[in-house]
C-alpha cells in the first residue's frame, strides 16, 4: 500500500509555542455501553491502557496507544495509524454480537502538537472557551469544544505541551489559527 | 492659557520627551502624559467642534467620560476617527487630527449654524424636511449627512492583528481604584480566584489625587501597599489597561485590553477582547462628576472640577492661570485648593448652595480665596476660550452682579456612580435624593442561572462617595462576593479611612434656577451632540414624556459618549418640565460597551484566511493547481469547473461534459457526506428516516432515498449502500451532512431512545472520487485486480476492492447518468488515488469535472437537486418522486404531514421539463406567467424554472420547473417574462432529456 498522507504533511512554524502538525494517528470511535466489562475489556486490550475516567484520557507510555472518553457512550481509541484496522478487528471480534459501533476514523482527523512550556494553555485559551488555569485542567484530561468556528478536542501529554484534534478538512484553518495565536510577543501571560 | 507647571505631575517621566503632531503642528508631551493633558501642556485648549452647531470645543473631562475631545488618529490604513485624547497615552510620533470643521479648526464655514441656533431645535430635521417625501432620500438626507456626523471612516484594511482570549474567575473586580483593590484584598484573601480589571495604566484611581489618608497613611500609600500584597497572591490577577466593556446574562463578561497601545511597531496583537466567565463580578467603577447647565459651559476652558484637578496634579498641567470654580458641594473645593496651593489663581468659588460648605470651604477661606455662596454662572464669557464670567444669584433669572476676569473654569454639580455595568444586564437603580444620585438596588442586581444576584456594586459605584464609606463598602463586596462563590473570608476589618467632613450638596439642574430662554438655549447638556436645556423643555412641550422618547427625539446621550455627563443633567430638567420627580421620570437604559470599542477587537481572529473556515478534500492542492473555479458548498470549496489557459467558464463546462460523456470524467466526491447507522434496530431506524423501504436492501446493494423533515418536506437525499445486516452508509448532501447526522441524533435521543442504534459521521474518513463515462470500467480494471465486470458488480451494487494498492470501496453508482463507479478510499490515500486514475485516464484523455459539470449532467437525465428542485417548500411527491414513497410502511417522517390536504391539493405546482423555442437558456428562477393579475395587482403566475442549463450534449437550453398541473400539459408552451422585458417561451417536457432508457448507466 502506498504511504498514506496527513492533510499538512508535518507543517511546523514556532512563536512563542511552537505548533507542528503531528501526522497521523490511528483512530477508532467506539460507540456502547461503556460500563459494559466487555467493552471495557475490549478496548483494553487493543490499547494496553486502562478505561479513562468521565472527561479523561488514559495514554500509554510510549504515546501511540490511548483511550478518551468523549461521550456518556463513545470512547475514542486511539493506535498506531499503521495497525488501526488490525486493532478495529480486534475490537469487533471481541465484540461479536454487542451492540456496539466501531469504526475507523484515523483518516477523518488532523492532529496538532503545542510545544515549549506551560504557555501552550495560553494559546488554547485564546481560541477555546475553556478554564484553562492549572487547577481546572491539565494532564489526564479529554475536552471536546469549540475551536474558534469549528469542533475540535484537545488534552495535555504533559505539563508543557498540548494535543489538539480537528477534522481533517479543516486542518488549514486550525493551523492558521494556531499559529496566530502562539505569534510571537502576543503572550497573555494570566495562566502562567 | 493652559501651560505645563514647572514641577510634579505625579504620572510623568519628565526626562523622557515624547514628540507628536496635532493638525501637523510638531508638539512635545513627556512621557507619561494622556493626548488630552499633552495637549493642554501645549496651549491647545480648543481640540475640535460639536456635532450640530460646530461650536468651538475644549476638554472637558480626564477620563473615559470625555465628550468633546475625539479626534482622527493615526495615517493612512492606520486612522481611526472619534479616539479619546483624554484616554490616549501619548506615544512617540502619534499623529492626529481634530474633526468635524471645515476648511480647518479655527475657521470653520459650519458654525454658521450655531448662527441659525435658533432655528435649529430639536426635531428640526423631522418638522423640516417630511415633506415632499422623495426629497428625503435623495436630497435632506445626503446633505444632513455630508453636514453632520464626527471622524470619518479608515479606507484600508486594518493592518494590525486582534485577538480574543477566554478567563475565567471566581470574583471578577472592575476597577482599580481603592475599592476595586479593597474588593480584590478582601476576596483574594479568602482564597478566590481573582481578576481585576483597571481601564487605565494606572492604580489607585482618584484616591491619590483627591487626598485623604487610609491606616493613618495617604491612600497612594495604601495604593502601593494594596498592590504588593495582591501582587504576592497567586489566586490574584490584577490586568491594567483592562476595560470592563460590558455584562452579560450568567456572569459573562467583556473585557477589553490596549495591548499595544501606544503602538510604537510592536508585534503582537493591537487589542485583545477579554471574554469572562466570573462566578460573582464586582463593578468598582467609581463615579463620574456632572457638568453644572449655566449659559457658555461650553467654551473651551470650562471644565469638570475633578479633570482641573487632575491635569494639575497628576500630569502638572494648569488649565488656566485664573480659575474660577463653580459648585453645589464640597468636593469642588479640592480643586481650589489644589491649585490655589500650587500657586495659580482662584479668583473666586461660586458656591450655588445658600448655606455654603464645610472644613473644605474653611480651608479655602483660610488660603485667601474668595468664597460666594448662593451665587452660581450667569453665562461665560468668551468664544474660543474663557475670557470671564458674569455671576449672579443662583436663586434668580441671572441678572449679571459681576464679571469676573478668567481663562479657566472648574464646575462640578455632583457625582453621578458609573452603574453602567451594574446595569447592562439588567440590574435595577434607587434614586438617592441626599446625594441627588442613581445607585444600585442590592436586592435587585442582575441574576445569575441560580436565581443569584452576580454583580455587585462596591464604592463610590454603589453610591459611597467619601473615602471611608467606599472603603467599607467594598471590603464587604469583596467578603461577600468570595462566600458567595464558595469561599470562606477571613475576618477582617475595612481598613480606616480618614477624609474631611463634607457638607451635603443642593441640586442644581439648571444655573441660574430661572434662567431665562436665551441661557438655556446656550446652556448644554450633551456636548457631543449639541442638546441644550432648552431642547429637552421643548420635547416635554410636544409631549415627548417618556425619557426613551426624549432621548431619541432630541439625541440627548446617542453620541459616542453614550451621555456619560450628560444624562442625569437632561432627565433632571426633563422631570423638572414635567412636574415629577426624577425617579418617576427614571433613567434611559445602560448597554455595552461602557466605552465604544473596536470593531476589529470584536472581530478577534474572524478575519482574512481564518475569516471562517474552508474546508478542503484531500485533492484540494490538486485543484487548486489545476485552474480549479472555485464555488463555496457549504463551508467547503469544490472546484465549480477546471479552467484552462483562455478558456471562459462556459467552455470549460461543455469540455468537461462532452469528455465525460464521451469518454471518461473524474469528480472528486468527497464532500459529500457519508453517516454510518448500525444497530440491531438499524433497519427499523432507517425505514423511518427515508420514505422508502430501505430495509429490505441486501447487503452489497445500493438504493437512492430521499429524507423529509416531520413537516413532509424534503430535506436531504442521497445513496444508501448496506454494509452488512446491522449496518447501513448514508451518503447525504454536501451541505446536509452534519444536519442530517444532527436529525438522526435528535431522533434518536428523543423520541426513539429505547432503539439500539448508532450513528457515526465518517464523511471525513473518505475520499471519494467519481470515475463517470464509457472508459471508465476500463481506466478502473487497469488499477485493480478485482473483478468490477457488469455481472461482478452491476448497476447500484457495491463492493470492497483494491485498487492501486489502496483498500477501497466502489459503488456503482451514478449521478452523470454514465456508466460510473465511486471509489471511497482513507482520505490519506485519496491524493494517491486521484494521481493514479488520472495517469490511467490519460489514454482516454480523462479530465476532472466539476460541480457545474455535474449538475448538467443530471439535469440531463431529469435528477433533482436538493436546494435547486426544494427549497424547504416541496415535497416529493410534487417531484414526481412517488416511486421513492413507499406504501408498504406504516410510517415514516413526514408521512403524516404529506397526507394533510394542502398536501394532497392537485393544484401544487408539479416537476416538469422545459424546452425554450429557440433552444435558449431561460433565466434560472424565471417565473410562467398566467392571464390576470392578483388581488395586488401583480402577473398571476403558474410556474417557475428551477434549474436552467445550456446543454452541450443536446446543443440547446434545457430547464426543470414547478408547474401547476405540469405533468397533464405536456407539450403546451408557457411564457417566462424577463428581466429586460422580452418574453421567452418554452414547452412543457418530460423531465428527462438524456438517455431515457438508461442504457448508458448499466452498462
Amino acid at each position: 500500500m502506498p504511504d498514506a498522507r496527513s492533510a499538512l504533511d508535518g507543517a511546523s512554524e514556532a512563536g512563542f509555542v511552537k505548533v507542528e502538525e503531528m501526522g497521523l494517528q490511528g483512530m477508532i470511535t467506539l460507540r456502547g455501553d461503556l460500563a459494559a466489562e466487555e467493552l471495557q475489556a475490549a478496548a483494553t486490550a487493543a490499547t494496553g491502557v486502562d478505561m479513562p475516567d468521565r472527561t479523561g484520557i488514559r495514554t500509554a507510555r510510549d504515546g501511540g496507544n490511548a483511550l478518551a472518553w468523549m461521550a456518556p457512550d463513545e470512547l475514542l481509541v486511539m493506535v498506531p495509524y499503521a495497525e488501526a484496522e488490525e486493532r478495529l478487528a480486534q475490537i469487533q471480534a471481541a465484540l461479536e454480537g454487542r451492540h456496539v459501533l466501531a469504526v475507523n476514523v484515523s483518516d477523518a482527523r488532523a492532529l496538532f502538537r503545542l510545544s515549549g512550556g506551560p504557555q501552550v494553555r495560553e494559546v488554547v485559551a485564546k481560541l477555546c472557551p475553556v478554564d484553562m488555569a492549572p487547577a481546572a485542567f491539565g494532564p489526564g484530561m479529554f475536552r471536546r469544544t469549540r475551536l474558534a468556528q469549528v469542533p475540535a478536542a484537545f488534552h495535555m501529554p504533559d505539563a508543557d505541551s498540548m494535543v489538539i484534534v480537528c477534522f481533517r478538512s479543516v486542518a488549514h484553518y486550525v493551523y492558521k489559527l494556531l499559529c496566530d495565536a502562539a505569534a510571537t510577543d502576543s503572550e497573555v501571560r494570566y495562566h502562567v | 492659557m493652559s501651560t505645563r507647571l514647572a514641577q510634579g505631575g505625579r504620572l510623568l517621566t519628565r526626562g523622557r520627551p515624547v514628540n507628536f503632531t496635532f493638525n501637523g503642528k510638531r508638539l512635545t508631551g513627556h512621557a507619561g502624559d494622556t493626548l488630552a493633558s499633552a495637549l493642554l501642556a501645549n496651549d491647545q485648549l480648543m481640540v475640535g467642534r460639536s456635532f450640530k452647531y460646530h461650536r468651538p470645543r475644549g476638554i472637558v473631562a480626564s477620563g473615559a467620560e470625555e465628550p468633546n475631545a475625539l479626534v482622527g488618529m493615526g495615517e493612512g490604513d492606520r486612522f481611526e476617527p472619534n479616539q479619546r485624547t483624554t484616554t490616549t497615552e501619548l506615544h512617540e510620533g502619534l499623529t492626529c487630527i481634530s474633526q468635524n470643521h471645515w476648511p480647518s479648526l479655527e475657521f470653520d464655514v459650519g458654525a454658521i449654524n450655531a448662527q441659525l441656533a435658533r432655528f435649529l431645535p430639536a426635531g428640526f430635521y423631522y418638522k423640516t424636511f417630511m415633506e415632499p417625501r422623495p426629497f428625503w432620500k435623495h436630497i435632506y438626507e445626503p446633505f444632513i449627512r455630508q453636514s453632520a456626523g464626527l471622524g470619518k471612516p479608515p479606507k484600508g484594511a486594518d493592518p494590525d492583528s486582534y485577538e480574543h482570549f477566554y478567563a475565567f474567575a471566581d470574583v471578577l473586580v472592575i476597577g482599580g481604584g481603592v475599592a476595586g483593590l479593597q474588593a480584590a484584598l478582601a476576596a483574594g484573601r479568602a482564597g478566590a480566584r481573582v481578576l481585576v480589571m483597571e481601564q487605565t495604566p494606572h492604580w489607585g484611581g482618584r484616591a491619590p489625587v483627591d487626598g485623604g489618608t487610609i491606616e493613618g497613611k495617604p491612600a497612594e500609600q495604601f495604593v502601593t501597599d494594596a498592590l504588593e500584597e495582591l501582587t504576592g497572591m497567586d489566586n490574584v490577577t490584577l490586568r491594567s489597561r483592562l476595560m470592563g466593556a460590558g455584562v452579560y446574562d450568567h456572569g459573562y463578561v467583556l473585557g477589553y485590553e490596549q495591548v499595544a497601545e501606544p503602538r510604537a511597531g510592536q508585534a503582537g496583537p493591537r487589542h485583545r477582547l477579554w471574554r469572562i466567565r466570573a462566578t460573582r463580578v464586582i463593578t468598582a467603577t467609581g463615579a463620574l462628576e456632572r457638568p453644572l447647565s449655566f449659559a457658555g459651559n461650553d467654551v473651551p476652558g470650562v471644565m469638570l472640577a475633578s479633570a482641573v484637578r487632575d491635569y494639575a496634579v497628576n500630569y502638572a498641567v494648569s488649565v488656566g492661570d485664573r480659575t474660577v470654580v463653580v459648585t453645589n458641594n464640597d468636593d469642588a473645593y479640592r480643586t481650589a485648593i489644589t491649585l490655589k496651593e500650587l500657586g495659580l489663581e482662584v479668583p473666586a468659588i461660586l458656591d450655588a448652595r445658600k448655606g455654603g460648605g464645610g472644613p473644605l470651604a474653611e480651608r479655602a477661606r483660610d488660603l485667601g480665596i474668595r468664597v460666594e455662596t448662593g451665587k452660581g454662572v450667569a453665562k461665560v464669557k468668551g468664544t474660543r476660550r474663557v475670557e470671564a464670567v458674569a455671576i449672579c444669584n443662583q436663586a434668580g433669572e441671572g441678572a449679571v452682579l459681576e464679571e469676573i476676569k478668567c481663562d479657566a473654569v472648574a464646575m462640578s454639580g455632583g457625582w453621578s456612580p458609573v452603574v453602567h455595568l451594574f446595569s447592562h444586564c439588567g440590574g435595577k437603580l434607587n434614586w438617592d435624593a441626599d446625594q441627588a444620585l442613581f445607585r444600585p438596588d442590592r436586592d435587585k442586581g442582575p441574576t445569575g442561572a441560580d436565581g443569584d444576584v452576580f454583580v455587585l456594586a462596591a464604592g463610590a459605584a454603589n453610591g459611597h462617595l467619601d473615602l471611608a464609606g467606599g472603603l467599607a463598602d467594598a471590603h464587604r463586596a469583596g467578603r461577600d462576593a468570595a462566600r458567595e462563590a464558595g469561599f470562606t473570608a477571613a475576618d477582617a476589618t475595612a481598613p480606616q479611612a480618614e477624609a474631611p467632613e463634607e457638607m451635603p450638596l443642593e441640586p442644581v439642574w439648571l444655573m441660574p434656577q430661572g434662567a431665562g430662554v436665551k441661557l438655556r438655549m446656550k446652556a448644554w447638556l450633551d456636548y457631543q451632540n449639541d442638546v441644550k436645556v432648552s431642547d429637552i423643555q421643548l420635547a416635554a412641550r410636544e409631549g415627548y414624556e417618556s425619557v426613551e422618547h426624549a432621548k431619541r427625539y432630541t439625541t440627548l446621550g446617542m453620541a459616542t459618549d453614550q451621555g456619560k455627563l450628560s444624562n442625569i443633567n437632561g432627565l433632571a430638567i426633563l422631570s423638572d418640565a414635567l412636574g415629577q420627580p426624577i425617579p418617576q421620570t427614571g433613567t434611559t437604559t445602560f448597554r455595552p460597551p461602557y466605552t465604544p470599542i473596536s470593531m476589529a477587537a470584536i472581530a478577534g481572529q474572524a478575519r482574512g484566511e481564518t475569516f471562517q473556515p474552508v474546508r478542503r478534500t484531500p485533492m484540494h492542492d490538486w485543484h487548486a493547481e489545476n485552474g480549479a473555479y472555485w464555488e463555496p458548498v457549504g463551508q467547503w470549496r469544490r472546484p465549480y469547473c477546471y479552467l484552462r489557459d483562455g478558456e471562459g467558464v462556459q467552455d470549460a463546462l461543455n469540455r468537461e461534459i462532452t469528455q465525460t460523456r464521451e469518454s471518461l470524467g473524474l469528480l472528486d466526491a468527497s464532500t459529500l457526506g457519508k453517516i454510518v447507522v448500525k444497530g440491531p434496530d438499524a433497519g427499523r431506524f432507517m425505514d423511518m428516516l427515508y420514505t422508502n423501504m430501505m430495509s429490505t436492501l441486501k447487503p452489497g446493494r445500493c438504493r437512492y432515498g430521499l429524507m423529509c423533515s416531520e413537516n413532509g418536506f424534503l430535506m436531504d437525499d442521497g445513496v444508501v449502500a448496506r454494509l452488512d445486516e446491522d449496518t447501513f452508509l448514508c451518503h447525504t448532501t454536501t451541505g446536509g451532512a452534519e444536519n442530517v447526522h444532527g436529525h438522526m441524533e435528535e431522533w434518536l435521543q428523543t423520541e426513539w431512545w429505547d432503539w439500539q442504534v448508532y450513528t457515526a459521521n465518517v464523511t471525513e474518513q473518505y475520499a471519494q472520487i467519481g470515475v463517470a463515462g464509457p472508459n471508465s470500467r476500463k481506466v478502473l480494471e487497469k488499477l485493480t485486480d478485482d473483478d468490477v465486470s457488469a455481472e461482478a458488480l452491476g448497476f447500484m451494487g457495491w463492493k470492497p476492492i483494491t485498487v492501486a494498492g489502496i483498500p477501497a470501496r466502489v459503488f456503482r453508482i451514478s449521478f452523470a447518468g454514465e456508466l460510473s463507479f465511486e471509489l471511497a478510499v482513507p482520505a490519506g490515500h485519496g491524493r494517491t488515488l486521484w494521481d493514479k486514475l488520472m495517469e490511467a485516464g490519460a489514454e482516454h484523455g480523462v479530465m476532472p469535472y466539476g460541480t457545474e459539470a455535474m449538475h448538467v449532467m443530471r439535469a440531463e437525465k431529469g435528477f433533482i437537486m436538493i436546494g435547486d428542485e426544494t427549497d424547504g417548500t416541496v415535497i416529493p411527491q410534487d417531484l414526481g418522486l412517488h416511486w421513492a414513497i413507499s406504501k408498504k410502511k406504516d410510517d415514516y417522517i413526514g408521512k403524516r404531514a404529506q397526507a394533510r390536504s394542502h398536501m394532497t391539493d392537485p393544484d401544487r405546482w408539479q416537476l416538469v421539463g422545459l424546452e425554450t423555442l429557440d433552444g435558449s437558456v431561460l433565466p434560472d428562477g424565471a417565473y410562467a406567467t398566467a392571464p390576470g393579475t392578483n388581488a395586488n395587482g401583480q402577473r398571476n403566475v403558474q410556474g417557475r424554472v428551477t434549474s436552467t442549463y445550456h446543454s452541450p450534449t443536446l446543443g440547446r437550453g434545457i430547464a426543470m420547473g414547478l408547474v401547476k398541473h405540469g405533468p397533464d400539459r405536456m407539450g403546451e408552451v408557457l411564457e417566462f417574462p424577463k428581466v429586460d422585458g422580452t418574453i421567452v417561451e418554452a414547452k412543457i417536457v418530460e423531465p428527462v432529456f438524456y438517455d431515457k432508457e438508461g442504457e448508458k448507466l448499466n452498462a
